[in-house]
């Protein structure tokens, strides 16, 4: 069964808006409800809303990297937010550092937020991961009427 | 020279990481490139050290583990780490023509070049935590080395059984340099030497000595762990040649000769060292006796080198710690050779057993030559450094505080083996009737001959003049193992003594032991008391109970039935919570009045009380699912109303997630059909779910019951802007003060995903077949 014109047409649509919402998500998280957290989730479904209306190969094709790579490229970049402070300040990891005005512009940076996207990415590719590989797994099985070639427990 | 202690160190990790990105035929220059630069390296401090002086360096330290790291260059670390580095240099460049082509050269390069910065750091390292990561990075590097031909079941038994008897010796290891860790105070090896008193007062300085013991015994393959050392000869030649001769099993002779100033003066420490190194030795000879594999009759009478060596160092005179660094430069010298010999002919012959090979003199006469030249050294015969080595051996056994008799008895028995052995190696090898072999033998590329002739003619050239390496290298080194300024003079010719006379007669019982090789070998291979009695085969039942002891409670524990699964963590964390609770006699609810208190926010709970009654009723799953995505909107809610929106809005997010993803799996999992438990079945179950849920509801209670503590809540909320510049708290608790427990959290996440992919994809490959 195909999903209708309609949702596939609109699928862009579904992925695009809640990316945005996403990354506005992930950026007010410091101050106002949200963060990395929330938003990888928020990502991710909106990655799922486009896997559901197109199908999951071309979902898959539309993020480019694998979603794995995505998690362990997260869990990466929040490693690595942690390494400055051990070249500055006291010296322990993961004390975040922060330039209030970088050039004179009065917008806070830190590696906070480097740890936070790692967050944001991490956890929208643990669900990615999770539910492509849910519907490659269900697109790609064999007839389901067929009995013999259902998946079987090995240890049954 | 400070500073370049910390490049002796890392060079070898550093070449390994750039030869992990090169062509296989670069990575072997690189390697014996670095290998050579380190050896300039430790010999330009030859002459700082020589005069007594020691080297140090900051490296690695972990002050809030009170580890201090550190690094310390003295006779003892330099004589390890010249032979480390020289050695492997022309290991490097042998490995090069000797695995041509093969396609896993590079890999063994690159964990070989790791083995060498670890055997580095390791004899360097001033740190007891320090020394023991190193330690175990070689026993690590010695598993992958050994399992190279990682499709022969054989290879991986011995590479399993060489990680096995190492690693389990690692952890004796660990335990004993904690316990004289703390005796001392310190974590530092100069520290403990010089808090040797109260290391030796501490109570448990005993097992803690004996566990060190221990330790560098397995990793010395002495007696009765010698075993694994012949197996781990399944490695490529280049490999056994420089870990499991010349250096990685010397690191456990380098511990007990570094830890020798603190425990010389003990009995247990000096009877056990010499009667353990006495057995090793004369049952590696005898066993050397049996073998006609040319590598496995090396790695016995390597087994007989080490043995010699714990032998020497558990003896009291100052001459034995002479002795014992004289014959490690000597046996490295030649033993070296032999191997990299040993993996010529097998490489141009194609065949390794010595009873099917002979008369190789003519085919490949550089190769017999460095074979001579190493053989009159391995026998201890004049002018060649083995005689100095020997005739040392002989003036400490003899002057021995106890066992003289025995001692001198062993020694000669293995020093008339050796010569025996050399002579099979060299002689019957090389002359005598030619043997027709499957290759036509001819001498190697020279990077292949330069080495072993290299090794094998600067034991022609340190026995002509003793004194070079006597006061150069062995005075400093014997001087740190003794704890005292050591008197080194090595001289060739003593004149006619008791002890020339113990020589000449060791070479004639060799020569007439060597006369009956012939005979006796197949003698010996051919009894089987050996195989019946060695403890190779209490190795093999003990693995094999372990393994057949696991299976069984793993086929218990892990029956395959998620129910099952689910329902032991209900019960377990039910009944821990409730036993808990009576044990501590927790039990409390917090006042009727405030039950009865009326509040709008209660309708959500009722939400969630009807979705809950509608999940344990329902008659299919997806009626179920539905019901507990209730409960999960329900929850939500209340989050939202209670002030906390942050956790609502990602309870939101995580329903409607679950919602979609079951929705699109739901053809595939078997969650359309009914209920199809039977009645006692499902009363089973819903006991499990009422002692849980009832456990939790009276933790609750209790916790609503006690007075709240607001001090936490208080300090992240007044700390988060002020320290962590953000008015979200519960954000800032997440991404800055607790940032590590949210890191390995991620981490969970990403690895639970693999898990999950790897799942999904196995399940997929089977209804593919």
């Amino acid at each position: 069964m195909k999903p209708s014109l309609i949702l596939r047409t609109s699928a862009p649509i579904l992925l695009f808006l809640p990316l945005a919402v996403s990354l506005y998500v992930l950026l007010r998280g410091h101050n106002e409800p949200g963060g990395g957290f929330l938003g990888g989730l928020v990502a991710a479904s909106g990655v799922l809303f486009f896997a559901v209306a197109r199908g999951a190969v071309e979902a898959r094709t539309v993020l480019r990297v694998p979603p794995i790579g995505l998690a362990a490229g997260g869990v990466l970049i929040a490693m690595l937010s942690g390494l400055p402070a051990l070249f500055a300040g006291d010296g322990a990891y993961l004390t975040h550092l922060w330039a209030m005005e970088p050039l004179g512009i009065p917008l806070p940076l830190s590696t906070t937020l480097i740890f936070d996207i790692g967050v944001y990415l991490t956890v929208m590719g643990v669900a990615c991961t999770i539910f492509l590989a849910l519907l490659r797994w269900q697109e790609d099985g064999p007839d389901a009427a067929d009995p013999a070639a259902r998946p079987t427990n090995p240890q049954a | 020279m400070t500073g370049l202690l910390p490049v002796i160190v890392l060079a070898g990790f550093a070449g390994a990481a750039l030869m992990a990105v090169v062509s296989a035929s670069w990575a072997a220059r690189i390697a014996a490139v670095t290998a050579a630069a380190v050896f300039v390296l430790a010999a330009g401090a030859i002459a700082e050290v020589g005069v007594g002086m020691t080297v140090q360096a900051p490296f690695w330290s972990v002050p809030s583990l009170g580890i201090g790291g550190g690094l310390v260059l003295d006779g003892l670390s330099l004589i390890f780490a010249l032979l480390i580095s020289g050695i492997g240099a022309l290991v490097f460049l042998y490995s090069g023509q000797y695995l041509k082509g093969d396609p896993r050269q590079r890999r063994v390069l690159v964990v070989l070049s790791l083995f060498m910065g670890a055997m580095l750091g390791a004899v360097l390292a001033d740190d007891i935590i320090l020394l023991f990561v190193f330690w175990e990075i070689t026993s690590l590097a010695s598993y992958l080395l050994v399992g190279t031909d990682s499709t022969n079941a054989n290879a991986r038994k011995a590479a399993l059984k060489a990680l096995l008897v190492t690693g389990g010796g690692g952890l004796a290891l660990l335990a004993g340099l904690i316990l004289v860790g703390m005796a001392a105070g310190t974590t530092s090896i100069s520290g403990i030497i010089a808090a040797r008193e109260a290391v030796l007062a501490h109570p448990v300085a005993m097992p803690a000595m004996l566990l060190i013991i221990l330790g560098c015994f397995t990793k010395s393959a002495q007696v009765p762990f010698h075993f694994w050392l012949p197996a781990a000869m399944a490695a490529p030649t280049p490999v056994s040649a420089y870990l499991h001769s010349a250096t990685m099993v010397k690191l456990g002779i380098y511990l007990l000769a570094r830890l020798n100033p603190v425990y010389a003066d003990e009995m247990v420490w000096q009877s056990v060292l010499t009667w353990f190194g006495l057995a090793t030795a004369t049952a590696g000879a005898v066993l050397a006796l049996r073998e006609s594999d040319l590598k496995s009759v090396l790695a016995y009478t390597t087994v007989t080198a080490l043995g010699t060596l714990v032998l020497l160092i558990g003896l009291a005179p100052d001459v034995s710690a002479t002795a014992a660094m004289t014959f490690l430069i000597v046996h490295a010298l030649y033993k070296a050779a032999f191997f990299l010999l040993a993996g010529i002919v097998d490489h141009k012959t194609g065949v390794r057993d010595l009873t099917a090979l002979g008369g190789l003199y003519k085919a490949m006469p550089i190769t017999a030559a460095a074979a001579v030249l190493a053989a009159l050294s391995m026998a201890g015969l004049p002018p060649f450094v083995g005689f100095v080595g020997k005739e040392l051996l002989y003036a400490s056994t003899m002057e021995a505080d106890f066992g003289t008799e025995l001692l001198l008895i062993g020694g000669f028995v293995v020093n008339a083996t050796m010569v025996a052995i050399a002579g099979v190696l060299s002689y019957r090898l090389f002359f005598g009737p030619r043997m027709p072999t499957p290759k036509v033998p001819k001498d190697p590329h020279w990077t292949m001959y330069g080495g072993p002739v290299l090794l094998a003619a600067l034991g022609l050239v340190a026995g002509g003049m003793p004194e070079l390496i006597g006061g150069a290298l062995v005075q400093p080194a014997a001087s740190v193992m003794l704890g005292h300024p050591a008197d080194v003079t090595l001289k060739l010719w003593h004149g006619f003594n008791v002890l020339l006379a113990l020589s000449a007669a060791t070479v004639a019982a060799g020569g007439v032991l060597f006369a009956q090789w012939k005979r006796l070998h197949p003698r010996l291979s051919r009894a089987s008391l050996f195989e019946r009695a060695g403890p190779s085969r209490a190795y093999d039942s003990l693995l094999a109970d372990t393994i057949a002891g696991c299976e069984a409670v793993t086929a218990r524990i892990q029956h395959g039935s998620l129910a099952g699964y689910l329902r032991t963590l209900f019960l377990t964390a039910g009944l821990a919570l409730l036993g808990t609770l009576l044990l501590r006699q927790g039990f409390a609810a917090p006042p009727l009045e405030e039950w009865l208190a009326v509040d709008p926010r209660a309708l959500a709970f009722l939400l969630i009380a009807i979705g809950a009654a509608a999940t344990a009723f329902a008659g299919t799953f997806l009626a179920a699912i539905i019901a507990m995505g209730l409960v999960g909107f329900a929850t939500a809610v209340v989050f939202l109303t209670f002030g906390a929106p942050d956790v609502a809005f990602t309870q939101f997010a995580v329903e409607t997630l679950m919602v979609v993803i079951l929705a699109a799996a739901i053809v595939r999992l078997p969650i359309s059909g009914a209920d199809s438990r039977a009645l006692p079945r499902k009363l089973k179950d819903g006991a499990v779910a009422l002692v849980t849920g009832g456990a939790v509801t009276a933790v609750l209670l209790a916790v609503l019951a006690a007075d709240f503590d607001p001090r936490l809540g208080e300090w992240f909320g007044a700390a988060s802007v002020a320290e962590a510049h953000g008015r979200n708290v519960v954000n800032v608790i997440l991404v800055d003060f607790r940032a590590l427990d949210t890191l390995g959290e991620i981490m969970v996440l990403a690895i639970s995903a693999f898990a999950i992919a790897a799942l999904l994809r196995a399940g997929k490959k089977e209804t593919a077949q």
